[in-house]
């Protein structure tokens, strides 16, 4: 029945153990959603129980409280190595940028920030190529520059499972473990394995959050499915984007795309 | 749709084709007509289309690239997911440009299948047919083929089968079995979901039946195991060799052998995380780690396997390569070759041939360019554990690495199993035998000893060898005999005693290089007989006299030093030719008049004695 994720879970334990030893100094950023959840989980499977680099929050202080309690709880049970990288305020940001982008890009600024306090030369990141079109051009093994600006125009050749873990000095390079995952998959692997999630993602008087996001950026989106199989049935059927109440997205054509170009997840 | 189809396993389809031949136009008609967009994402089309002032453009639903969007090309492979009745799709978008081919590559390396599609008007151009080439090469075996923008030609019949008939011909040479040849027009939706009623005299299936009718890629879980480690990890007082099994089985009690090492041990047990009972048995796909009853040496990239079904251990490789960089393979060059998760060094010996895409002729060349393919032959240092790719293509084939980039991909076509490394009795205080050295350099270390008088042509040739052997991967270096005066001779002079003394110790470094497996030309007047016969005797059966011969009076008009000049005028005393002696060799090993032939000529002598006195062949004389 759950062969394919078998599949998938295979495939990402691969991708993240090629990381563990290819890369020297790696962290792991934990947006405390449902799928760097699923990634902390696939790490821990991985390394047979413990995740053994930084995990990092970048946080704007803008997250929804049970977003906060979570964190704490599962930081503590998991035994993380937890840091928390303030980002700098929205004064800061690029001002030709739409407003809410330029709320998103605080976080690129505390990523940048975190490069260079941690020196590190990889981050793993959970995100996925059905979420975002731009998303979908990803390759696993991302190289950025030294600015960590990501050229989309000239991407590394990546087949047969050999990623691009060479670099030179001082840039970085972006890991992807769950590129090949949908947001369905996550879910039903979630329900398989038991994995923790936050409460927000269930409907509660007609709404739910179906992406989480900053609060003043993310919105829930009508929805009555309270478990885990009822938002399985609900995407089966869905025809609206999963990044539907993330605001910035859609700001300007290529809103997401600039952001992305330099240095957003 | 019930959930039921949704468990069904995906299937991954590459779209290939020659660039504006409609790829991305093709992939929005399925999406839209398969009801797989998202709402909303029609209206955002009409918008970016209507902002360029473009009528509709389908394929701004695949181009998320701004930068695709205003040049209206698809610079980066991408992937969307979509649905038919049948099961749940990935449609994988590769750029038909030649100078994104390596984004072709990254895409198209990810597919179960790939729907190839031509312009009927134009044919099966450059990129349709080197698409179809490399599609062979990454092992997409399964190919349908979408003849598009058929409502340009009218849906004319003979038209199509005029298209169709050329590329199942070119398919079927390279060896890829194509079941279908659609006559599409994706614009209007012709044949993708629904049946056409403009083309009557088409009988076979839509795009959509032709992709419900590809079969999923099974992991090849009946063939030899094959588990190469990823790394090792010691979280407790476990040791765990971790990596995925790449084809076969394995089960705890299983006698597992690494290659190339040669190590074997047992499988006490097979490791895992949050799971409620033992495991017993693991398959290829699957990523696992073990535990051995013995504490043997295994890294990253040794492979394991059963006693049975072995995989080749050897030095040398012929591959089919396509190469993605604009800095060419030439021959000579090293490159790092990784296969699963081993790395070798390894250096180009010879381009066989560059295979011309369009006919797929063959001719031999000195370089193979971007976007090129061709047969190469590898050589490596260390002993690499490899398949045919034709028996197990996930271990038969590789990725080059030219510094931080992945350059070019190969598949194994022919393995070398050359001379195995086995003790040798004259070299006993080493761990690794001159065989071993041999074996990893793909000829014998030796001294090839020129002598002749100044002019001869010594130096000139002796350069020209080690170039010529440098390219093609040898270990070489001339000492020749006015350099090391600089340096390690600096302080002897030009008494009988210094000079016996000079080649006395070029002898013996001679000899060092030759045991660290490197072929010393040694270039030197060395005029005495005796002086020479030590050399012979301190590099023994390795020692190679050539006898560069010119006599004097063409030397003197050479006089490329303007020594004898010098000599005549007795400014140099002692001068070998003019004021001392010169003693030809009795029975040198080769001799050679650069007085009667040409430099080049005398190049090509050299190299014949040097491959028959040193090359492969000697080495595999020497083991019988």
């Amino acid at each position: 029945m759950t062969a394919d994720l078998d599949y998938l879970e295979s495939q990402s334990i691969y991708i993240l153990r090629e990381a563990y030893n290819r890369i020297d100094k790696l962290a792991l950023l934990w947006s405390i959603g449902k799928d760097s959840n699923v990634l902390l989980w696939l790490c821990r499977k991985a390394f047979f129980g413990r995740v053994p680099f930084p995990v990092v929050q970048l946080d704007t202080a803008m997250e929804l409280q049970e977003v906060y309690d979570f964190r704490d709880r599962i930081a503590g049970e998991w035994d993380l190595d937890l840091r928390v990288e303030q980002c700098p305020p929205e004064a800061d940001m690029d001002q030709t940028l739409p407003p809410l982008t330029r709320a998103a890009a605080r976080k690129t600024e505390g990523l940048k920030n975190l490069l260079r306090t941690g020196k590190y030369q990889g981050i793993m990141v959970g995100i996925r190529r059905d979420e975002q079109a731009t998303r979908a051009k990803e390759r696993v093994f991302s190289p950025r520059s030294l600015e960590g600006d990501w050229d989309v125009k000239d991407q590394p050749a990546e087949f047969w499972d050999h990623y691009k873990t060479r670099f030179e000095e001082g840039t970085h390079v972006r890991i992807h473990p769950l590129l090949h995952w949908t947001e369905l998959d996550i879910w039903r692997y979630s329900k398989r394995e038991g994995i923790p999630i936050v409460p927000l993602y269930f409907a509660k008087d007609g709404k739910r959050y179906r992406s989480l996001g900053e609060k003043n950026i993310t919105f829930p989106v009508d929805s009555t499915a309270g478990t885990i199989d009822e938002i399985i049935a609900e995407l089966v059927v869905t025809r609206i984007p999963e990044r539907a109440g993330r605001a910035m997205d859609n700001e300007a054509e290529d809103s997401f795309e600039r952001l992305r170009s330099s240095g957003y997840m | 749709m019930d959930i039921r189809n949704e468990l069904n396993g995906q299937l991954r389809i590459v779209i290939v084709g020659h660039v504006d031949h409609g790829k991305s136009t093709l992939i929005g008609r399925l999406l839209n007509d398969t009801g797989s967009l998202p709402d909303g994402k029609v209206e955002q089309v009409h918008e970016m289309s209507r902002k360029r002032g473009m009528p509709f453009e389908w394929a701004f639903v695949m181009d998320a690239l701004q930068a695709e969007r205003d040049q209206g090309i698809t610079i980066d492979t991408t992937q969307i997911h979509f649905k038919t009745e049948q099961r749940p799709y990935v449609i994988i978008d590769a750029p038909g440009h030649t100078e994104f081919l390596k984004n072709m590559v990254t895409g198209a390396s990810q597919a179960d299948a790939a729907l190839l599609v031509i312009d009927a008007a134009e044919g099966a151009l450059e990129q349709s047919r080197r698409h179809a080439f490399l599609l062979h090469l990454l092992g997409v075996r399964q190919v349908a083929v979408a003849v598009n923008k058929m409502d340009r030609v009218e849906f004319d019949q003979y038209r199509f089968e005029a298209v169709s008939h050329e590329i199942r011909a070119y398919l079927a040479e390279l060896g890829l079995h194509t079941s279908t040849v659609i006559p599409i027009a994706a614009r209007h939706g012709d044949n993708i979901v629904t049946r056409s009623g403009k083309a009557p005299w088409y009988d076979g299936p839509t795009v959509v039946e032709a992709l419900d009718a590809f079969r999923p890629q099974q992991a090849p879980t009946d063939l030899p195991l094959r588990f190469p480690l990823q790394d090792v990890y010691k979280p407790d007082d476990r040791r765990i060799l971790a990596g995925r099994i790449e084809s076969g089985r394995l089960r705890v009690g299983d006698t597992l052998r690494f290659s190339p090492t040669g190590a074997t041990a047992t499988v006490v047990s097979i490791e895992g995380w949050n799971h409620s009972q033992p495991i017993v048995a693991a398959q290829a796909g699957q990523s696992i780690g073990i535990t051995l009853d013995k504490r043997i040496f295994a890294e990253r990239g040794h492979i394991a396997h059963h006693e049975e079904g072995a995989p080749h251990v050897t030095h040398r490789l012929g591959v089919r390569a396509f190469w993605l960089t604009s800095e060419p393979l030439t021959v000579g060059k090293t490159y790092t070759l990784k296969i699963t998760t081993g790395e070798h060094r390894v250096t180009v010996e010879s381009i066989t041939a560059v295979i011309d895409i369009e006919d797929l002729s063959s001719t031999p060349a000195k370089a193979v360019h971007r976007n090129e393919v061709a047969e190469v032959v590898l050589r490596s240092r260390s002993p690499i554990a490899v398949d045919l790719a034709s028996a197990l293509s996930r271990t038969g084939r590789g990725v080059l690495i030219d510094g931080h980039d992945v350059v070019g991909g190969c598949i194994v076509v022919e393995v070398d199993e050359g001379p195995a490394a086995s003790a040798n009795t004259t070299e006993v205080s080493h761990t690794v035998t001159a065989d071993e050295r041999n074996a990893a350099n793909g000829h014998k270390g030796g001294v090839l000893w020129l002598t002749g008088l100044s002019g001869a042509g010594k130096s000139t040739l002796a350069m020209a060898l080690e170039r010529a052997l440098f390219d093609r991967g040898w270990q070489v270096f001339v000492l020749d005999g006015d350099n090391v005066r600089n340096g390690l001779n600096a302080g002897l002079g030009f008494s009988a005693e210094d000079r016996a003394e000079n080649i006395r110790r070029v002898a013996e470094t001679a000899k060092l290089f030759a045991d660290a497996g490197v072929l010393v030309i040694a270039s030197l007047i060395s005029p005495l007989q005796a002086d020479r016969a030590r050399a012979r005797a301190i590099g023994g059966e390795r020692f190679h006299e050539v006898y560069v011969a010119a006599d004097l009076a063409t030397c003197e008009s050479r006089d490329p030093k303007g020594l004898y000049r010098r000599a005549r005028a007795g400014e140099i005393p002692e001068f070998t030719g003019v004021s001392a002696p010169y003693e030809a060799p009795e029975s040198p090993e080769l001799t050679i008049d650069t007085g009667k032939v040409t430099p080049v000529e005398a190049l090509g002598e050299l190299l014949d004695y040097v491959d028959g006195a040193f090359g492969r062949n000697a080495l595999k004389r020497g083991r019988v």
